[in-house]
Order: C-alpha cells, then sequence, then structure tokens
C-alpha cells in the first residue's frame, strides 16, 4: 500500500487537434474512482499549454491521450518541453492508439513511463500509477 | 374473449412454462429496457398498420423513403477516403471508383478540419496524416482531377470549417464548367454534434450556427441537388450514446438547425428535403434496425405535424449510415473486424440506409490500406449482389420483436426530446455540458462491462489467444508529404494576387460582422487561392473562441 497521505495528483492531456475524447474522459472518472485527484485540460490543447498546467497544478503524473498517429513527435515535445522547465520529474504516461509494437518501444525509448493502448484495463493503469507514484 | 387476450394469457403461461423448466437469463436492449424471450401479438395490440408502417416510400416511411428501394438499385456505396496529398487521395478515389465504389467521401486531415494551413507550425504532424490536406482550392482541384463534378457525388466529413469547403468545390465546379444546379453531394455541417462528440469545433454555437444556416440557404438558393447538413448520430454513438440517445439528440439538433433556417425566412419545404442523415449500425442487430425505422417515422410526423411541411420529401428521413463502428474494432485477432462490419452492414441495409460505408477492419490499427478498404466495399457488393437481401423491402416489417423495437424506440426518443425541450433545447445544454454528461455516463458503463466481461467482446475478454506479433500491412504515411504540402502551398502562394486576396478579406471581414450571407464572399476569397487558414484567422478575429464546458 501507498504510505502518502496526499491523493496522487494527475493532469489527463488532449494535446493537438485530435476530438476522440471518450477514452480521456473516462479514464479520468476511473482514476478518480482509484482515489486519485484528476485535472483534465478539455481538447486542443499544445504541449506549451499542458507543462503550463502540469506545472500550476503540481500534478504527479501527467497521461496524454493521442488516437491520432502522432503519439511519437507530441511525446517528444511535451518531454523537450518538461526538460526545459526543469519538471521532468513527472511521470509521464501515453495511451490511446499505439499501433504497433514498434511504436510502443520507441516510447518507453524516448522517455515514457507508461504506454497503456485502447482497451487496456483500468486496473492496469491505476495499479502502474500507484505503484510508480504511490 | 378477444384473441388478442388469449395470446396474452397464453403467453403468460408460457413463460411461466419456461421459467419451470430452466432459468431465463435476464436481457436488456442496449437503450435499456428488458426484452421478453419472444413477443407475439400481444406485444403490439395498439398497431395499426396504415398509421404505424404504411407502405414504403409512403408517409410515415417506417418502411423506407422511397418505394421500391433496393429492388430498384442498390444504396450508394461510399467509402470514406483520404490521406497524403491530394494527389495520393485522388489515386485512391480513382481505386476505389474502378473497384465498384459508387460515390466519394472525403477524409480530411485535422489540420484543415481545425482551419490551419499545412505551414502553421502548430501541425507540421497533423498534415496529411488522417485525411488529405487542402490549403487552396488548388487542392480540391487536384483531388477531384479527372472526376466530373456533374457525374459523381461527394460527401464530406467537414464541420467548423464547412463554408470554406463548400466555396472550394463551388469554384471546382465552375472551373470545370459545371453549372451550379448540377453537382450533387453532401456537406456535414453539423456542428451541434462536434460540440458534444467530435471536437472539431472552432467558434462558441452562436457564429457556428449562423455559418450552417448560411450553408442551409446558399445551397437552398444555389445547389438544388446538394445537401447542406447531414445530421450525425454516428459520433455520438461512438462517444457512449445507446441508440434512443442517438436518434433523440440527433433528432433535437435537426429540429434546432430547421427553425434557424424557418427563422431566416426560408419556407420549409424549400430546405427540408435536402436535409441528410447519419447513423452507425453498432451492436445489436435487431435495435439498431429498428432504430432507423423508428427515427424516419417520428422525423416524418415531427416535420408534418410540428413544423407544417407539405412536400413529403421534406418527411422523408435520408440516411448515409455507417456499418459497424470504429469503437467496435478490435486490435485483437483484427480479421474478425471484418465480421463486424458486415454485420453492421446488413443491419443498416435492412434499416432502408441510402448509402452506406463499411468500417475498414484495420481501423483499429490506422487510416485503412486499399486493401482493406477492398474488402469493405466487397462485403457492401456482397450483400448487394449475393445474398438476396435486396428483393424485398423492409423485410423485417410485421417481425412482432422489430415493431416491438421499433414503437419501444420511438416512444423513449419522444420522452427524451421533450425533455430537451423543457431543459432548454440543445444548443443550452451543449453549452452547460449536460448531453456530453450524459453520454459519457453510458461510455464509462460500457468500458466497465467490456473490463468486467459483463459485455462481451470476442478476441478481447472472451476466447483471446496469444498473438504472435506479426507482418500485418498497415497504412504508411508518405515521409515527403508534409515537404510536397509546402512546396505546392509556397507555389500557389507565390502565383497569386495578394491585393486581391487582401481585399476579398477585408469584405468577408465586414460581412462577417454584419448579417449577411457569408458564403458568396467566402467563396470569393477562394477564388483568389485565399487559404482555409486565412479565412479561419478573419473568422476567429469576428466570432470569439469557444469555452468547453467542464463534464469531468
Amino acid at each position: 500500500m501507498s504510505e502518502r497521505d496526499v491523493p496522487i495528483r494527475v493532469l489527463v492531456a488532449k494535446p493537438g487537434l485530435d476530438g476522440h475524447d471518450r477514452g480521456a474522459k473516462v479514464v479520468v472518472k476511473a482514476l478518480r474512482d482509484a482515489g486519485m485527484e484528476v485535472i483534465y485540460t478539455g481538447l486542443h490543447q499544445n504541449v506549451d499549454q499542458i507543462v503550463a498546467t502540469a506545472i500550476q497544478e503540481d500534478v504527479d503524473v501527467i497521461g496524454l491521450s493521442i488516437l491520432n498517429g502522432v503519439h511519437i513527435p507530441i511525446s517528444k515535445k511535451l518531454l523537450k518541453k518538461l526538460k526545459e522547465k526543469g519538471v521532468e520529474d513527472k511521470t509521464i504516461i501515453v495511451g490511446g492508439l499505439i499501433p504497433t509494437e514498434e511504436d510502443f518501444e520507441k516510447l518507453k525509448e524516448i522517455g515514457i513511463d507508461g504506454v497503456f493502448p485502447t482497451s487496456t484495463p483500468f486496473d492496469t493503469i491505476v495499479a502502474f500509477i500507484k505503484e510508480k507514484v504511490g | 374473449m378477444k384473441e388478442i387476450d388469449e395470446i396474452k394469457r397464453d403467453k403468460n403461461k408460457w413463460v411461466q412454462d419456461c421459467l419451470n423448466k430452466r432459468p431465463i437469463k435476464e436481457a436488456k436492449s442496449v437503450s435499456g429496457f428488458d426484452l421478453d424471450v419472444v413477443y407475439t401479438p400481444a406485444d403490439l395490440d395498439d398497431f395499426d398498420y396504415k398509421r404505424d408502417l404504411g407502405f414504403p416510400g409512403e408517409y410515415p416511411y417506417t418502411r423506407g423513403v422511397y418505394s421500391s428501394m433496393y429492388r430498384s438499385s442498390p444504396w450508394t456505396m461510399r467509402q470514406y477516403a483520404g490521406f497524403g496529398t491530394a494527389e495520393e487521395t485522388n489515386e485512391r478515389y480513382k481505386y476505389l471508383l474502378k473497384e465498384g465504389n459508387t460515390g466519394l467521401s472525403v477524409a480530411f486531415d485535422l489540420a484543415t478540419q481545425m482551419g490551419f494551413d499545412s505551414d502553421d507550425p502548430m501541425v507540421e504532424e497533423e498534415v496529411g496524416r488522417v485525411g488529405v490536406a487542402v490549403d487552396t482550392v488548388k487542392d480540391m482541384e487536384t483531388i477531384f482531377h479527372g472526376m466530373p463534378l456533374d457525374k459523381i457525388t461527394t460527401s464530406f466529413t467537414i464541420n467548423g470549417v464547412a463554408p470554406i469547403i463548400l466555396a472550394m468545390y463551388v469554384v471546382v465546379a465552375e472551373k470545370q464548367g459545371v453549372p451550379l444546379e448540377k453537382i450533387g453531394g453532401t456537406l456535414q455541417n453539423d456542428i451541434l454534434k462536434e460540440y458534444i462528440a467530435r471536437g472539431t469545433w472552432l467558434f462558441p454555437p452562436g457564429p457556428s450556427l449562423r455559418l450552417v444556416t448560411d450553408i442551409i440557404e446558399y445551397c437552398t438558393r444555389n445547389l438544388p441537388r446538394f445537401n447542406p447538413i447531414s445530421i450525425c448520430g454516428a459520433h455520438l454513438r461512438g462517444a457512449g450514446a445507446n441508440p434512443v440517445q442517438e436518434g433523440a439528440y440527433t433528432l433535437s439538433n435537426a429540429i434546432t438547425y430547421v427553425n434557424y433556417a424557418m427563422k431566416r425566412g426560408l419556407d420549409v419545404d424549400s430546405f427540408a428535403p435536402r436535409l441528410s442523415f447519419l447513423f452507425a449500425n453498432r451492436e445489436e442487430f435487431f435495435e439498431e434496425i429498428a432504430k432507423m425505422r423508428a427515427i424516419r417515422r417520428l422525423w416524418a410526423r415531427i416535420m408534418k405535424e410540428r413544423f407544417g411541411a407539405k412536400d413529403p420529401k421534406s418527411m422523408m428521413l435520408r440516411v448515409f449510415a455507417s456499418g459497424g463502428a470504429g469503437i467496435d474494432l478490435t486490435k485483437e485477432q483484427p480479421e474478425t473486424n471484418i465480421i463486424r462490419a458486415a454485420i453492421g452492414t446488413l443491419g443498416v441495409v435492412l434499416g432502408g440506409a441510402q448509402a452506406i460505408m463499411t468500417c475498414p477492419y484495420d481501423e483499429a490499427y490506422a487510416i485503412p490500406t486499399e486493401n482493406s478498404e477492398r474488402i469493405a466495399l466487397r462485403t457492401q457488393q456482397i450483400i448487394a449482389y449475393e445474398s438476396g437481401v435486396t428483393k424485398v423491402v423492409d423485410p423485417l416489417g410485421g417481425s412482432y420483436y422489430v415493431e416491438f423495437l421499433t414503437n419501444r424506440i420511438e416512444g423513449e426518443m419522444k420522452k427524451m426530446m421533450a425533455d430537451v425541450e423543457k431543459k432548454g433545447g440543445m444548443v443550452k445544454l451543449i453549452e452547460s455540458g449536460y448531453v456530453q454528461g450524459e453520454i459519457l455516463k453510458g461510455a464509462y458503463e460500457e468500458e466497465k462491462k467490456l473490463i468486467s466481461g459483463e459485455k462481451a467482446k470476442v478476441g478481447v475478454n472472451m476466447f483471446r489467444i496469444e498473438e504472435e506479433v506479426r507482418e500485418f500491412e498497415l497504412h504508411q504515411m508518405s515521409a515527403d508529404t508534409l515537404k510536397n504540402q509546402l512546396e505546392k502551398l509556397k507555389e500557389v502562394k507565390k502565383k497569386r494576387n495578394e491585393q486581391k486576396v487582401k481585399s476579398s478579406l477585408d469584405r468577408l471581414r465586414s460581412v462577417l460582422k454584419g448579417d449577411e450571407n457569408t458564403i458568396p464572399y467566402i467563396i470569393d476569397v477562394v477564388r483568389e487561392y485565399g487559404t482555409v487558414g486565412e479565412i479561419t484567422v478573419v473568422m476567429k478575429e469576428v466570432f470569439g473562441k469557444f469555452r468547453e464546458p467542464s463534464i469531468v
């Protein structure tokens, strides 16, 4: 069990122009039901806005939801920006349409902590976050 | 004792006998009401053939909007396609037409859908990715190169920038020498559902609805064969709406558009015959078919009784339907998606659709390949030409179960629509996030049921197999798309008359501030090779931004 006495704080973000937000919103609900404090950015956020919100809200975890194939370039942009701002200590997870094993590995390689493609059970995501920052 | 009462009594006894033999599992429809184990005439005791069904092609159109339906000719086969540059997309369209596609359906990239030019640094990773990149009318000319616009019909999945795409299509027709009264097609132009589900809104609902109405007015006066709007349930469904919600919210959106058009001074019978609809056939076969029949009947009644339409065409709800839905496709054992899409496609055929797209099986991974598009098209062709289901109109009409479902769904939709009106109408309920919240409830419940196994998903929560990583042909984006697109845009900008572009944009700006119809002015900008981005910037200046309501 977690040693923390304050809830884990998570930012769920929709970067770029992709409007598929069903997955992001249901994950927000699931994480909240698991006792976490979750902030949802809403649609059409650029990486600068996401990083600014993450800093302002002092979150432990940033989760990106991407279903339009831009997961690698957007993840790279986000990691770069976090580094620039000196907040690269956050746990970064990516969910959505991650088509191939190759992409999965690539995301891990560039520094994404957890990758959760469509149809991942909520428990898997919750357990991963608790393990990582609990 | 009346026969119907006898059947009712016998049914109760029969159910009891069944229960004595073995337990009957409870079953619910996707929309949430209980289902009996069998249906009889006693479940339709108020049934009136002439009032509730009538003949195909006759009011209230439950059995279909045209009299002989597919006996005369099958539906339009309209696969959704577009990627990369206009050249690549043009090639794919020619391939699809050669393989028997009978209409086109354009997928735009997200940069275009959201009003950005390809040279905007915001969108470099988006150019040509999920659809074709369009910056200027030059791209549209290329997409339709070799395809005379009076010989094909085209559906455009475009909403926020629908006025610009319409303007481009008009200018392409001019350049091809095709008179406007001869061009046919459909603009999606359903902005309300974008706020609810799909996310490509650009401005607040007020100005967006003005643009929607500008399009309806312009098309009514100038493009008599063109559908200015396709009011969509499919996306609500994908976001988590059940069939009753899909029907009720979609028809409530449709009522909103009709009200706006009538307030503009248009006679209902001048534009209503050109309203088009889009529904999806997702999970439960009979409920989806009944949904299409119920929606058709309810819309006919609304148009006649509420809006006083006189032209029967105003009462005919024409449907472009999706066989299968993206949300139901699985990455696991992807070939099973071919079967899902086939069942969905058969469902929309039995539901009486006018045009159909079938989900290609690889869409859980990426946008489709030529191969997966061809299989999707073959699915439609097998149903149309081999299965025999086209021989008789509305073959499920009169099924106790299907008629029960049709009645029940219509009744539930009416209740939900009355509730929407009582709460202040769709625009208000979208601005407050109410509709989005109601739909999200369904999505969350569904996900939980999929995880627990309460809702079956073959290959995912049952009959899983260890799948090796295997070679699987997926659509690969060309590495040169962005570079090629940027070069083309640069070339167009070099050749155009900057002064004329600027003055046409200035005229548009002042029209946007007033209340004149914007479409002719957007056409003027497009003709001068003004870009999607340039027009959108001016609109954003005048219209401002939409603040998405927070619902989670």
